[in-house]
């Protein structure tokens, strides 16, 4: 239910053309996917989505079309035939691809197998950690999330260095 | 903003709790739902929303431009630093089997310090974005 | 049943669709960016809705769970990691690409790549 809404939310974001509320419905579909999130199991997911999306990507966009402009423009009368085509091609062939796929909720799944079993089984013991999430983020993926956190770190960075300079250079 | 007195009103009774929200997500992460991400965009999202309504200014006052800036790497050298303390009493990069008595003590000491990194870093970074965007309106 | 269940990829299928019809079609840089969000968020949709286990609950351990042996009773707690780090680098990267955006707008006066194409021709 939740997924038809997420889809009609995309496709109004496609047809509309002020910016201002296709930012707006981008926060929605955020806010929405979170819900989903929650339905899905996934709370720590859910929870960063709602701040993430719902607030300050949304805050971001809107900061950059008061900069910028809130309209987009028309389109070009023919209608382009080759996007659509593109979209329609790609998404039949990933259709027939998840013919093979699990269904949803199945505790069999390949992925279930692997080794999620043993982070549930050994993370309390092993970390003293309750929530498997936390552990497996922080101790058994600690590579990962400091080469998150280091792009994290670097698109900062990217950002002061793109925005903040010239502001200085206005000053003198 | 200095019309709206019910937004100026509100957001100074809540900007405490969406604080102590999110330092409540980052400590209580080991336990229930939260963790350094979370916690850092929901303490970044509280300081945004304070910047909205009563401008960049004052908030540039509330967190000077320069401590975020160290803070943002702060959070990722502490990250780093905890992995190198692993190596040097004995272990492996990032092992925090080594940095208590009891394996499983060392195990969420380095797992509570690695979150506060990811935290530190992440609203630093939110909110130092956040200002450079808004600084850019005006001249 | 067995059709059914397969209902969430599709749905994720034209998520992605639409997202990817957004970036391709449209000129307008900023609609790019939404697209792509639409792009990435249908990405972590197809993550989590394949580590959900039918029947489980969250991945947080608790003491005295009645779970019968054999069974799998909590979700998979690792496409939560990753994509719980990915929202937060997706939210960064953005910020990074909003940036490139309002210096284009600086530079050029203008956000449609077309009108950009055709300055970057006359000079």
């Amino acid at each position: 239910m939740l997924l038809s809404f997420l889809a009609v939310m995309a496709l109004a974001i496609l047809r509309l053309r002020n910016l201002l509320a296709v930012v707006m419905l981008s926060g929605i579909y955020s806010l929405l996917s979170a819900g989903l999130f929650v339905t899905l199991d996934a709370v720590d997911v859910a929870f960063t989505e709602a701040a993430v999306g719902g607030g300050i990507a949304t805050l971001l966009m809107l900061a950059t079309l008061a900069l910028t402009t809130d309209e987009e423009k028309r389109p070009a009368e023919r209608l382009r035939i080759a996007p659509l085509l593109v979209v329609l091609a790609t998404g039949a062939l990933l259709i027939y691809g998840t013919l093979d796929m699990p269904s949803y909720g199945d505790p069999q799944a390949p992925i279930h197998r692997h080794v999620a079993p043993r982070y549930i089984a050994e993370a309390q013991s092993e970390t003293s950690v309750p929530n498997v999430v936390t552990a497996v983020l922080a101790s058994y993926r600690g590579y990962d999330t400091m080469g998150e956190l280091a792009v994290i770190f670097t698109a900062g960075i990217g950002v002061m260095l793109l925005l903040g300079r010239a502001r200085k250079r206005r000053d003198d | 903003m200095h019309r709206h007195s019910v937004l100026r009103v509100t957001t100074k009774l809540l900007m405490p709790f969406i604080l102590l929200f999110a330092l409540y997500v980052q400590f209580h992460g080991d336990f229930g739902p939260g963790g350094g991400f979370q916690a850092g965009v929901i303490f970044g999202a509280g300081f945004i929303l304070y910047t909205l309504i009563y401008g960049v200014e004052n908030a540039r006052r509330v967190a000077p431009e320069p401590v975020v800036r160290v803070l943002i790497a702060f959070g990722l050298l502490l990250y780093i630093g905890v992995g190198y303390a692993g190596l040097l009493l004995g272990g492996n990069f990032l092992d925090y089997f080594v940095l208590a008595q009891e394996p499983e003590k060392g195990q969420h000491l380095g797992i509570f310090l690695i979150e506060l990194g990811v935290g530190t870093t992440v609203a630093a970074t939110m909110v130092t974005v956040f200002f450079t965007f808004a600084g850019r309106g005006r001249p | 049943m067995e059709v059914f269940g397969l209902y969430n990829y599709w749905i994720v299928i034209v998520l992605m669709m639409t997202g990817f019809y957004v970036v391709i079609s449209r000129g307008n840089l900023i609609k790019k960016i939404v697209g792509l969000n639409i792009f990435q968020t249908s990405m972590f949709i197809l993550y989590i809705s394949m580590g959900k286990v039918r029947g489980g609950t969250a991945p947080i351990i608790v003491e005295g769970l009645a779970c019968p042996e054999g069974a799998v009773c909590y979700s998979n707690p690792l496409p939560h990691v990753l994509i719980l780090t990915a929202i937060v680098v997706g939210v960064a990267t953005t910020a990074l690409g909003l940036a490139l955006i309002v210096r284009i707008k600086e530079a050029y006066g203008t956000v449609e790549e077309d009108e950009i194409q055709s300055q970057e021709v006359e000079t």
